[in-house]
């Protein structure tokens, strides 16, 4: 029916353009939810959803309880199911688009189905009809061979899958597998060092995979089965996405060197397996004529075999953090995947630092005198040695956040910035002002530049 | 004596150009991280040497974080992107404080371009700063040390040497709390405090530092400066003369346990 003539018949129609794409994709969603009920989902496009539930519709309370669910959660995204179970994915499809009359069994059922059940060509269809041939099941009580000589292999293929004669494969939409590659001996590996030897290849391989991909890895995981039943895993990460064997071997080396416990083959390893669980997009790179390309992988590099020897906690990048709490201003995050968002607060024109350049963290105690009870300090004892002021500035007032001030949580910070007779600059604050606490102390915070 | 072998005479070549590519003739190669202090740089040369060593002893325990500050700045104040990698033991933050990025932006430096690296030991420090100083793209390495260490002998000393002269990286030895011993650093500092150019209402004014050269393989040493940090100019700058302040002679004659070593 053209839109003008069903404007007409309905003057207050709701058109919306066709999208194909967006269908797609919203049966792209619909099928990724269906993962519930089993992983092998196929795409029927462009409406369809073929599930493959051999061996999983007991978990939902047999086949009815899985469709009864299916059809509550599809209804709560407001569509409206059809729903068909067959032996094979054509013979249920057929069921689930073309029944118009029910059946004592599946076996009738697919019998009665009208011929345009095989979507054969219009013409092909109109060809069956005329011959008399309404049903499937008139078709099947014919020779197989009459029906191809006559209305073409097509049509006769069709019908055998229909009928559960001819495999109709399913095309299910998975997540590509992540890349994992592995070798099995039969003759057990008695040394480490062949089997690293192994593990190059093994690597080889799976960066040739990766490379058709566009993908490179960022976390890589070894194990290595021994032929008595255990297993070590040894797992490496890199800063930036990689396809180079050398680099990620030398990071296996620098792992499998510093471990505490030493691989030990026992009576061998009868397998290897390299799995790389996190990929990053990485295309072909183009390097730079001066070389900058080259001097950030190297950098990078650098990063990830530190990390690898020491533990990602000790190679360090600091983050800036949005508080007023000076020793919550820094984040010390693990380099290999920090990236800083904050902006760090730049330095007042004309004005000296304010906040020091070594932090102690906790803070320390100290002794101080005052003139005053609360005024600023005149000398103080740090580390068994007296300091005297000779210049300050302060005080800062830093408070708490206001939800820990209440009962008591946090007491406020009274910070001096102060110079003693030698020149060195020191951060010192009072714990409390007199009113919230009847004998503050006194701490170092900090160390000037 | 004649030359008996052909392996010994090779070896002795080799011998001769290895002395001849490490002589001072051989310092154009890099440039040099200046203070941006015109009598300083020009006392050097230019300024602190690329792809040397360079030590930098805290005059006094207490004076570790302005020996670490100098040579951070000195670091932090070149162009560009390019990281500061600062090697330090797992004990050091405890010892001297946590190095404060929030800190380091007031001074004018960039806290991104820092890549901290802890290290268990003496001896992990010392296999870490042999990897970083031969990764080219460097600002400088920072190698930072608390008290002897005698892991970093002459031999190491020299590696370390010659892997920044390969890959043109500047390794700056942050020695805390440890006497000058004998080692082949290129320059050898004494850092200090300073008092500030006070401001008003007796506030301490901007960093200040008292730096001595103990020992400089290409010409005299024993000259001190005093010189104060502008983070608006990002430079190094002479301070402002206070009546408070002693006159440093520009050459001092005393000999200190620095170049006494050397």
């Amino acid at each position: 029916m053209p839109l003008a003539d069903a404007r007409a018949q309905v003057p207050r129609l709701i058109t919306v353009q066709h999208d194909p794409v967006a269908d797609h994709a919203w049966l792209d969603r619909l099928a990724l939810g269906c993962n519930r009920y089993t992983p092998l989902v196929a795409l029927d496009a462009p409406d369809g959803l073929i599930l493959d539930i051999a061996g999983a519709e007991h978990l939902f309370d047999a086949e009815a309880g899985l469709v009864a669910d299916a059809e509550m959660r599809l209804s709560r995204l407001g569509m409206t199911m059809r729903h068909a179970l067959g032996p094979t994915a054509d013979a249920a499809r057929a069921l689930a688009r073309y029944q118009t009359r029910p059946a004592p069994d599946e076996a009738s059922a697919i019998r009665r189905l009208p011929v345009v059940a095989l979507e054969l060509e219009p013409e092909a269809t109109t060809a069956l009809v005329r011959a008399g041939l309404k049903t499937i099941g008139d078709l099947a009580s014919r020779p197989m061979a009459n029906i191809a000589a006559r209305f073409g292999a097509g049509a006769a293929m069709a019908l055998r899958r229909i009928l559960g004669d001819a495999p109709s494969p399913l095309d299910p939409r998975i997540a590509p597998p992540p890349v994992a590659v592995e070798r099995r001996f039969a003759e057990p590996l008695a040394s480490t060092a062949h089997a690293t030897k192994v593990l190059a290849e093994l690597a080889d391989e799976a960066f040739a995979d990766l490379l058709e991909r566009g993908k490179g890895g960022r976390h890589f995981r070894a194990t290595f089965f021994r032929s008595d039943g255990l297993a070590r895993s040894i797992d490496i990460e890199t800063g930036h996405a990689t396809r180079d064997t050398g680099l990620v071997m030398r990071l296996f080396a620098e792992r499998m060197d510093g471990l505490a416990d030493p691989l030990d083959p026992g009576f061998g390893f009868d397998m290897i397996r390299l799995a790389v669980p996190r990929l990053d997009p990485l295309g072909a790179t183009q390097l730079k004529l001066e070389g900058g390309e080259v001097r950030e992988a190297a950098m990078g590099e650098l990063v990830d075999r530190m990390t690898t020897r020491l533990g990602r906690g000790r190679v360090k990048k600091l983050i800036a953090a949005d508080t007023h709490i000076p020793e919550q201003a820094q984040l010390a995050l693990p380099a290999i995947d920090a990236l800083s968002l904050a902006p760090w607060i730049a330095p007042e024109p004309g004005e000296p630092p304010t906040r020091p350049f070594h932090l102690f963290d906790p803070p320390q105690p100290i002794e101080v005198i005052a003139e005053v009870p609360d005024g600023p300090p005149q000398r103080f004892r740090w580390r068994r040695a007296f300091h005297a002021v000779r210049r300050y500035e302060g005080p800062e007032r830093i408070a708490a956040e206001w939800w820990r001030r209440r009962d008591n949580g946090g007491l406020t910070r009274d910070y001096y910035r102060v110079e003693d007779v030698h020149g060195r600059r020191y951060w010192l604050f009072r714990h409390g002002l007199y009113d919230e606490k009847p004998d503050p102390r006194w701490y170092i915070h900090g160390v000037f530049a | 004596m004649r030359e008996s072998s052909q392996p010994l005479a090779g070896l002795r070549k080799r011998i001769v150009r290895l002395a001849v590519t490490d002589g001072p003739t051989s310092r154009q190669a890099g440039g040099w991280l200046a203070s941006g202090h015109a009598g300083f740089d020009a006392a050097l040369g230019g300024g602190l040497a690329i792809g040397k060593t360079h030590e930098f002893f805290a005059a006094d325990a207490l004076d570790a974080t302005s020996a670490a500050a100098f040579a951070a700045l000195m670091a932090l104040r070149t162009p560009g992107k390019a990281p500061l990698i600062w090697l330090r033991t797992s004990d050091a933050g405890k010892r001297t404080g946590y190095i404060y990025a929030p800190g380091i932006a007031e001074l004018g430096g960039n806290p991104d371009r820092l890549l901290l690296v802890e290290a268990s030991d003496p001896k992990m420090l010392l296999a870490c700063a042999n990897d970083a100083i031969r990764c080219a793209g460097s600002a400088a390495v920072i190698v930072e040390s608390w008290g002897k260490f005698p892991l970093f002998d002459l031999t190491a000393g020299r590696r370390l040497a010659l892997g920044a002269r390969d890959a043109g990286t500047t390794l700056l030895m942050l020695r805390l709390n440890a006497v000058p011993v004998p080692s082949v650093a290129e320059t050898r500092w004494s850092v200090a405090a300073a008092a500030s150019r006070e401001l008003e209402a007796n506030a301490p004014g901007a960093p200040a530092f008292d730096l001595e050269l103990l020992r400089w393989r290409a010409g005299p040493a024993g000259e001190r400066w005093r010189l104060d940090w502008n983070h608006d100019e990002n430079r190094f700058g002479e301070p402002a003369l206070s009546g408070a302040l002693l006159p440093v002679s520009a050459r001092r004659a005393a000999v200190s346990h620095g170049a006494a070593a050397a």
